[in-house]
């Protein structure tokens, strides 16, 4: 899958060089002579009537790395869409953050660049002060847990925590305790999504069981023993779980984030089948939204924005399963509906994150630890 | 108007013009392809290879192929990725090879030669998700066969899938492409081999075991290790397929290179990549000269006959 990706972002890039295709950029300037894309807040572009305004005659917004199933963007996607009657175009819904930020470079200054990004910490970090992000204050920002400690500057705003969680199939009983999964039931059944090394889900689940193990994120030794035993037992397998996997029940324990293990929950029960989850420590993740310095669609990226950003967009994300950081205004304000509630309950304590130093140490320990650990031969 | 109609008449009909025009328009005929490759092909590996003598801002630097080079955990990835390779391209060379043999010996044209070719040229693709997915669903710890054997046959290798999470589960998941690409490389030369030959040799005494000792294993020899080389550079280049069964950044080489392209915890290093995949590209351009070099010598006969 990831090869056809590489593949392709090496074909736009090809086609853009070989081709040299001369695409104009969308005229920034308004009829008003507002130029939307140096535009920081919504004051600033007439309100948030001045964007749908701008963003009706763009006609189109370019988001990428978004997959449907994910933190329901899906729901997010369609609801943007019928509320301001513009075309979305979704890039490679299965790119990871860097690839995101790639494809922002490669088609720079043309049509199809997207306009808007969903980071993770690691890589929103590292492009900081680079240029890439065109600064927005979204009218919420005050009330977004983080934003201002994050970054101050508004280049990219703290969006969405996606906890931690091991889920399993109904049919495996009820796991208590970590050391439930060290039973001889789970042969061959725990799978991780992803390789530390690469996949932050996989990072955040060694930091979650590490944790629950009274580990720190400075030093993660614990929880790596703990899968090195897993493994030792036959019950940890290397299997990348997909969608497929889990529903046909190959991989029938899986540690990934609450965000994506909803959505099994609402699959399986369309089929009268049960998706548990077990959580023996909060260890979170939180994403980050920001607008592309080329975004060919300026006004749309920041309606964008101020969509997912504010109150119909953090209820999008809770349903999905993911704690938007506008949650713990709108429990204050008792703004959060009961479907919201219900998804990700009522806590106000947000769940506890590594910083990207933290993840890069541990990255630098499990280079050589995690294949020791659980690797194969 | 009538001087341009002239005049193109006039190169197209001149003593060397005729000539000169038809060859160039041989090239014509050839530009979609050329431009293709040229795009799709050689324009990307260019990219690869300048991209490995340079750091990641587009300085020119040996810093990272030597670091590459130097580094143990790349060693062991090229290392698996070399044993993999040349186990299935030597497992699926031997059994493709018999396969096709059979079908050879077959009735041409026949039920059993069709159905065969077929299958071959659909399975010689099955990869990826779809092949794990498939092996999982049958051999897995929770597929079809292990129910099945815990069951009724609980002392047997069957009851036990940890095989199929290992280098040997990801070699055989390999040789189920590796053996219908074998048949479909290797089946015209057995096809090319004429009954001739063999009456030849029965005439003049040979025994069964001479004839292909002095016949057939030469004849078929380079055409079978061309083959062989072929399968190597399939498997070594393989991804998909090993990335969902054997979920570790640095187990192989083509997943270390997504890692460094990829990587959502900061591992993210494109430098780190390229000279990976020139490194690849270097193993892959020895292989397929090789590849170049047998097949010579087999179109020589298979002109001559």
């Amino acid at each position: 899958m990831s090869l056809s990706k590489i593949t392709r972002g090496s074909l736009a890039a090809t086609l853009v060089v070989a081709l040299a295709i001369p695409v104009i950029q969308s005229s920034p300037a308004s009829a008003a002579g507002r130029d939307f894309s140096k535009v920081t807040s919504a004051s600033q572009a007439g309100g948030i009537a001045g964007l749908e305004a701008e963003c009706k005659k763009e006609g189109q917004l370019n988001v990428i790395a978004l997959p449907l199933y994910w933190a329901n963007y899906g729901d997010m996607i369609d609801g943007f869409k019928k509320k301001y009657g513009v075309k979305i175009d979704e890039a490679n819904p299965e790119g990871s953050s860097q690839e995101e930020i790639d494809a922002a470079v490669t088609n720079k200054g043309t049509k199809r660049s997207p306009d808007v990004f969903d980071l993770g910490l690691a890589v929103a970090v590292k492009y900081l002060n680079t240029g890439t992000y065109a600064p927005y204050k979204v009218r919420t920002w005050n009330n977004l847990q983080g934003a201002a400690k994050v970054d101050p500057s508004a280049q990219f705003t703290p969006n969405y925590t996606g906890t931690m969680t091991i889920g399993y199939s109904g049919t495996l009983g009820t796991i208590t305790k970590l050391d439930d999964l060290l039973d001889p039931k789970f042969k061959g059944k725990i799978a991780l999504n992803g390789d530390p090394l690469g996949s932050s889900a996989a990072m955040n689940g060694i930091y979650m069981i590490n944790k629950a193990l009274g580990g720190t994120f400075d030093d993660v030794s614990k929880g790596v023993a703990f899968f090195a035993k897993l493994k030792a037992a036959g019950n940890f397998i290397n299997v990348n779980p997909t969608e497929a996997t889990i529903a046909s029940g190959q991989t029938p324990v899986v540690i990934d984030n609450g965000y994506l293990q909803a959505g099994v929950v609402k699959n399986f029960a369309k089929i009268g089948k049960v998706w548990k989850m077990y959580t023996p420590a909060s260890v979170g993740s939180t994403y980050n939204s920001a607008i592309s310095a080329w975004a060919p669609h300026p006004a749309c990226a920041r309606l964008w924005m101020e969509y997912t950003l504010g109150e119909t967009g953090a209820e999008v994300w809770a349903v999905g399963g993911a704690t938007p950081t506008l949650w713990v205004h709108l429990l204050k304000t008792k703004r959060a509906t009961g479907v919201a509630i219900a998804s990700i309950g009522k806590s106000k304590i947000v769940a506890e994150a590594a910083t990207s130093a933290q993840t890069a140490a541990a990255r630098a320990y499990l280079k050589t630890a995690w294949p020791a650990a659980v690797g194969t031969n | 108007m009538t001087q341009l109609q002239y005049k193109r008449t006039g190169s197209a009909s001149g003593r060397t013009g005729s000539r000169y025009w038809r060859s160039k328009s041989a090239y014509l005929g050839a530009l979609p392809f050329l431009l293709f490759t040229g795009v799709f092909l050689l324009y990307p590996t260019w990219n690869v290879i300048s991209g490995a003598f340079e750091d990641n801002y587009g300085v020119a630097s040996t810093a990272e192929l030597k670091k590459v080079f130097n580094s143990p955990i790349a060693r062991g990835a090229f290392g698996n990725s070399l044993e993999l390779s040349i186990k299935t391209a030597i497992i699926g060379a031997i059994l493709g090879g018999l396969f096709a043999w059979a079908i050879a010996t077959g009735k041409q044209g026949g039920t059993f030669y069709k159905i065969s070719v077929a299958l071959s040229s659909v399975l010689a693709q099955f990869g990826g998700v779809m092949l794990v997915f498939a092996f999982l669903a049958t051999f897995g710890f929770n597929g079809l066969v292990l129910t099945f054997a815990t069951q009724f046959l609980p002392t047997t290798f069957l009851a036990d899938a940890s095989w199929l999470y290992s280098m040997n589960g990801l070699a055989v998941l390999y040789t189920f492409f590796q053996i219908p690409l074998m048949v479909l490389v290797f089946l015209p030369t057995l096809e090319n081999l004429q009954p001739q030959w063999r009456e030849a040799s029965d005439a003049l005494g040979g025994k069964y075991y001479e004839y292909w000792l002095r016949v057939g294993i030469p004849i078929l020899t380079p055409s079978f290790a061309g083959a062989a080389l072929l399968l190597f550079v399939n498997s070594f280049s393989a991804y998909a397929t090993a990335s969902i069964l054997i979920n570790l950044a640095d187990f192989l080489t083509p997943l270390q290179i997504a890692t460094a392209l990829t990587s959502e915890t900061g591992g993210s290093n494109p430098a780190e990549a390229k000279v990976l995949s020139f490194y690849m590209v270097i193993i892959v351009v020895i292989a397929m000269t090789l590849y170049a070099l047998l097949r010579r010598n087999v179109s020589k006969w298979e002109q001559r006959r």
